[in-house]
């Protein structure tokens, strides 16, 4: 789902290492890098494995699906950027509940927002000369 | 671990100093900084040729705007300084870094007095922008692209250790039920000690009916559970103790650092979001003392955000895991007259952001930068005392 009018939001300076994950919502799907060697997954991207050290690594496409971990309701205006109140959460992956994201909550109401909440990703397209960029978000999951 | 291995054991406090402290002092702050650095020379009765170390955090930084207001550069330069150690930096065990690492100088024989500050001028920064002032783009779109750990968080409108603190609150709230009439006692509390502290920000009394009224910042905290933005130095001098002893003051001695991070150093990838690094720097801070919780007669501890205050109680094994919730309760036991009185100048939260610290306070006692904890051990009541930082990152 691409929205018609996102929010102003800092973008993040792309480069080799991280440029899978900003452009993964090209096609929808949210990606982290994997380890060919052991298996795990590694978020923020990395040159080698932290666990067992290899440099076999490569973006691996996961469901989207996530729980929230925590929340907050900001209130703040710290700078320009969703209407306020917003969630910001940090939510567990489906895949490894080790490998979280920081994000926002969208299609809910913040006072809806709770711990344990089932959510997936979506994804909000930013146009933009040094790259477009799909910043992951998460809605509630309904399924 | 044998005792003279414990080297920060040889380092003293022998003076503290403090700026004019206040909200928007619109004063160059390399001006404040001299200011607090000469009140801490002159406090040791020492002068600066005696001086031969410089430690600071986080050390000269262009932005975030007001968070350094100056380097060991400038202050090594501004006073013609002659030194035989000297350091400054970011990427330290917490702002407490620079005290630690001036005691390890000390320790080590580098240095014979060292001269420690940290210097905020974040009112001044925010100008009439409010707290998008010193936010990136300083109140317009920032043209800006996010890296480092700002790549995790800027892209969510997440700027603030406000909200990143929040969530780490929240989580604790639903793991343990802690309540926000709980936590607002960290708040009430220094308020009701920074009403005997002339240099506090915020000395007026605060009810827990002004707690609950107050607009929220990020939910769970609210405006009272977050710090005073302002503009003031503070400073301190850390000695070896064999040339502590016939200074002007006596000694505060050093009994025991904590520096260990073992979780992930980041905000949202940290094990566990219902704990801290000062986790880990509390439990590290025990294993280099015999002193335990139980010989401590108060706490000095940061509170940035209130919940860090309650962080800390749990971390330095105040009380259990959990449990700083029903622990400060009523405010009764971290009250002055309570078995652990807690941030008695005010603290951050009423006190001001550089150090709620008044130097050379009525009592005897002197305590160092609240940014951390710091504590004066019963067995070692009156002074010479011991004064304990433990540090941590997040």
């Amino acid at each position: 789902m691409e929205q018609a009018e996102a929010p102003f939001r800092i973008l993040p300076a792309l480069s080799d290492r991280n440029r899978f994950f900003w452009t993964s919502g090209g096609d929808g799907r949210l990606r982290f890098l994997q380890c060919g060697s052991c298996e795990k997954l590694v978020h923020p991207p990395l040159p080698r494995c932290p666990g067992c050290h290899s440099k076999d690594l490569a973006p691996q496409a996961v469901s989207g699906r996530a729980r929230v971990h925590t929340f907050t309701v900001n209130h703040q205006p710290w700078m320009p950027g969703p209407e306020l109140p917003f969630v910001v959460a940090i939510v567990e992956i489906e895949e490894d509940s080790s490998v979280r994201l920081m994000t926002n909550l969208v299609g809910i109401a913040p006072e809806d927002a709770e711990i344990g909440l089932r959510v997936r990703v979506v994804f909000e397209h930013h146009p933009d000369a040094d790259g477009d960029v799909w910043i992951p978000l998460f809605e509630p999951d309904a399924e | 671990m044998d005792a003279s291995e414990i080297i920060e054991r040889r380092a003293c406090i022998t003076g503290i100093g403090q700026s004019e402290v206040g909200r928007r002092l619109s004063r160059d702050p390399l001006d404040l900084t001299l200011d607090a650095c000469l009140a801490a020379i002159e406090d040791a009765g020492l002068s600066v040729r005696d001086i031969d170390g410089l430690s600071t955090y986080p050390g000269g930084m262009a932005g975030p705007p007001g968070f350094s207001g100056a380097g060991a550069t400038d202050v090594h330069d501004a006073l013609r300084m002659e030194l035989a150690w000297s350091d400054s930096g970011l990427e330290t065990p917490g702002q407490l870094g620079a005290v630690m690492k001036a005691c390890l100088a000390v320790g080590a024989g580098l240095a014979n007095h060292v001269l420690c500050f940290r210097s905020v001028w974040e009112g001044s920064a925010q100008r009439d922008k409010g707290r998008a002032g010193v936010m990136p783009g300083g109140g317009e779109r920032p043209t800006m692209r996010a890296s480092g750990f700002s790549e995790w968080s800027l892209p969510f409108s997440a700027p603030s250790a406000a909200v990143w603190i929040a969530m780490f609150a929240r989580r604790h709230f639903h793991l343990y039920g802690t309540t926000r009439e709980q936590m607002a006692q960290i708040a009430l509390t220094a308020r009701r000690n920074a009403a005997h502290n002339p240099k506090a920000i915020y000395r007026e009394p605060l009810t827990l009916d002004d707690y609950f009224s107050a607009r929220m910042v990020s939910t769970p905290f609210c405006l009272y559970d977050c710090d005073a933005p302002c503009d003031g130095s503070t400073a301190l001098v850390i000695s070896r103790a064999e040339r502590a002893r016939d200074l002007r003051r006596t000694p505060i001695r050093v009994e025991a650092v904590g520096s260990a991070l073992r979780g992930r150093p980041s905000w949202d990838q940290f094990d566990d979001l219902s704990t801290m690094a000062n986790r880990d720097a509390g439990a590290h801070l025990w294993t280099r003392t015999d002193l335990r919780p139980s010989d401590v007669d108060l706490v000095e501890l940061y509170d940035g955000f209130a919940f860090l205050s309650m962080s800390w109680l749990e971390a330095l094994g105040f009380c259990g895991v959990g449990e700083s919730g029903p622990f400060i309760e009523g405010g009764g036991r971290i009250a002055p007259d309570g078995e652990l009185p807690l941030n008695t100048q005010g603290g951050q939260l009423s006190g001001g952001r550089p150090s709620c610290t008044r130097p050379a306070c009525s009592s005897g006692a002197r305590a160092a930068d609240a940014r951390s904890p710091c504590r004066i051990p019963r067995s070692l009541w009156p002074p010479p005392a011991a004064a304990t930082p433990a540090g941590a990152c997040c």
